[in-house]
């Protein structure tokens, strides 16, 4: 009977079923994008430095000093490396530094990384708009960021000098030539960042054969997880190197992340409640005007509860309904959006400007594919309480009385 | 269960800022298995007396009984409880359900009883056919006729043979022909099945039916004479 009440006016019943439909094909969508855009937003920042993971000394991360090391880090890499079948694993040693040009002198951090494995934990190597990243195993060459480069005014070829303190706060002084300047699209890494081979660092910064961190960059984000698991496995209870999360590395991520879901959650929610008065409109529309009949069901002996959920049962049919075409449309959108991308005017420019892809993909996910319509669902559900509560509470001469 | 006993029974209207007196002080006894006739002009009281007897309506003041059961003291749920076991109803207006066939229709009561489908089916045909609407199983309400729709409303009150059938004008539209087959149909039940009737009407064709002829005016009772049917 619940069914065939919904095509007594089947043109009502499509608008509300159509709203549904609309806003669970939108917010899948929306949804999916977000979710996308946050996974290339994070693969994007990590890739270009941090990487997913780093094995640091536990109080390096609160306390970033030259002291706080890795022994024997090129080998504690090799050595994973090997055990985890997996190579992006780079190690790093950072210090910081006064670099001077003929010119100028800026403070800068000076990363000695490992060239050969670099590239495959950051991006960064590709970035190198002018000139050429490093070369393994060749000391004296340095890599900067476009805007250090303009601040010293040098180029590809230049020579630099720094000095800084090394690990046993003796001074550690070298002159480097610049090999080539990199655009990452991160303001506070082309401002501040250098890269020397790790080998040449190690030695002007009297860090024998020590290191501050091990980076690692897994398949896929979604992997980070179970390599953290194997990693921390073999690492056991050696409690001289911390095992961090990318999380942990980069906290402003996650937390920017959360501020972008808070404001998206505010338009899904006004979404949601637009719906929801739809389906409040459509069911007090219908129990309004079959006020009599209800009254007669009741004088034949229908208890009000059953009446109810009569109207709750149209209700979820309804709901039914536009869930299961909403979800349609929405994946059909996304399946099609996961092959082509989704882009708007301008995106390239911004793409360009901060080094991200030029297209966002969607994320199918559960969470993406069912929250939004679960949400739309409850509260079509909620909607309906109030003209169920009216039924309930009507008496059986009084609607049959009415007009 | 289906002797019916009201005592002292009142029911007033507000309309507007005047009190309008449904019933005045009505007491009534009928027996089980009585077939009875409440007439009087409209505004008399026989409705508001047949919705009071049926609990779709609960009066300012009195009592009433229907077996062991103090009908003006039940909550909702018992209430529709009884009305869906031991009472038939047949509406002035028909009250039809208009999404549902008359087959349907006449099925809604057993249904909400818990019948099963089958038996249902044919207890809805069969009585389908006794108030000759044979062949009109499939039709909604806004297919048939006013006097088709008072039988399929006829045809839900009795099918699933209650105790008692209180019905409002069950003749007023039905030529004399259907009019009278209808009666007998009640007649039928009423001596074969013990179903008591109580039937408000201004059809001198019904009266001559009944048993016994309950003359109301301005919600009192006027007039009550036994009579051969």
């Amino acid at each position: 009977m619940a069914w065939r009440n919904l095509w007594r006016h089947w043109r009502r019943t499509w608008l509300t079923v159509g709203a549904m439909i609309f806003s669970n094909g939108l917010l899948i969508f929306a949804m999916s994008l977000q979710f996308g855009s946050y996974d290339m937003m994070i693969d994007n920042s990590l890739q270009a430095y941090s990487g997913h993971l780093q094995l640091q000394h536990p109080r390096y991360l609160d306390d970033p000093k030259m002291r706080y090391a890795i022994d024997d880090i090129a080998a504690t890499a090799a050595r994973l490396r090997r055990e985890l079948g997996l190579a992006s694993i780079s190690p790093r040693a950072a210090g910081f530094a006064l670099a001077s040009s003929e010119e100028r002198s800026y403070g800068l951090q000076i990363i000695g990384v490992d060239p050969a494995h670099e590239p495959l934990v950051s991006t960064l190597p590709g970035l190198v708009k002018q000139g050429r990243y490093l070369e393994p195993g060749a000391a004296g060459e340095i890599i900067i960021g476009a805007a250090l480069a303009r601040n010293l005014k040098v180029k590809p070829g230049d020579e630099l000098t720094f000095i800084g303190s090394g690990f046993d706060d003796s001074f550690a002084a070298g002159v480097v030539r610049v090999v080539g300047i990199f655009e990452s699209g991160i303001a506070d890494l082309d401002r501040a960042l250098a890269q020397v081979d790790l080998a040449y660092f190690q030695e002007v910064f009297a860090m024998q054969g020590r290191g501050h961190s091990l980076t690692v960059r897994a398949q896929h984000i979604d992997d980070v997880e179970t390599l953290q698991a194997r990693i921390a496995a073999l690492l056991g209870s050696n409690e001289s190197i911390l095992l961090r999360h990318w999380d942990e590395l980069q906290p402003g991520l996650r937390q920017a992340i959360q501020a972008d879901m808070a404001s998206n959650s505010f338009m899904y929610i006004v979404l949601i409640v637009l719906v929801a008065f739809s389906v409040l409109n459509t069911q007090l529309m219908s129990v309004l005007e079959r006020t009599r009949e209800f009254g007669t069901m009741m004088a034949l002996g229908l208890q009000p509860g059953r009446l109810s959920r009569l109207v709750m049962l149209e209700t979820a049919l309804m709901t039914a309904l536009g869930l299961v075409l909403g979800i349609f449309v929405g994946l059909i959108i996304n399946l099609y959006l996961s092959r082509v991308g989704f882009s708007y005017p301008g995106m390239d420019e911004v793409a360009l400007k901060f080094n991200l892809p030029e297209r966002i993909y969607p994320a199918i996910s559960m969470a993406s594919m069912t929250l939004g319509p679960t949400a739309v669902a409850v509260g079509s559900l909620l909607a309906t309480l109030y003209p169920a509560l009216r039924l309930y509470l009507l008496t059986p001469i009084e609607a049959m009385r009415a007009v | 269960m289906s002797s019916i006993r009201c005592r002292q029974l009142c029911k007033t209207f507000k309309q507007g800022d005047e009190i309008i007196t449904g019933l005045d002080h009505i007491d009534l006894d009928i027996d089980e298995g009585e077939f009875v006739c409440l007439s009087g002009p409209s505004g008399s009281g026989k409705t508001t007396l047949l919705n009071a007897i049926g609990g779709l309506d609960t009066p300012d003041s009195g009592e009433i009984h229907m077996g062991n059961i103090r009908v003006d003291q039940l909550e909702r749920g018992p209430l529709a409880d009884m009305r869906l076991r031991h009472i038939g109803f047949v509406f002035q207006a028909y009250n039809l359900i208009p999404v549902l066939t008359a087959q349907e229709n006449v099925e809604f009561v057993m249904e909400v009883q818990g019948l099963a489908a089958a038996e249902r089916a044919q207890k809805a045909r069969a009585i389908l056919e006794e108030v000759g609407l044979e062949g009109m199983e499939d039709r909604r309400p806004a297919q048939l006729s006013g006097g088709q729709q008072q039988r399929v409303a006829v045809a839900r009150a009795i099918v699933s043979h209650p105790d008692l059938v209180l019905a409002d004008e069950p003749t007023a539209n039905l030529d004399s022909v259907s009019a009278g087959h209808l009666m007998g149909l009640f007649q039928e039940l009423n001596q074969h099945h013990r179903i008591t009737f109580v039937i408000s009407t201004h059809d001198k064709r019904v009266m001559r039916y009944a048993k016994r002829l309950i003359k109301m005016q301005d919600g009192k009772i006027i007039g009550d004479e036994a009579q051969e049917s």
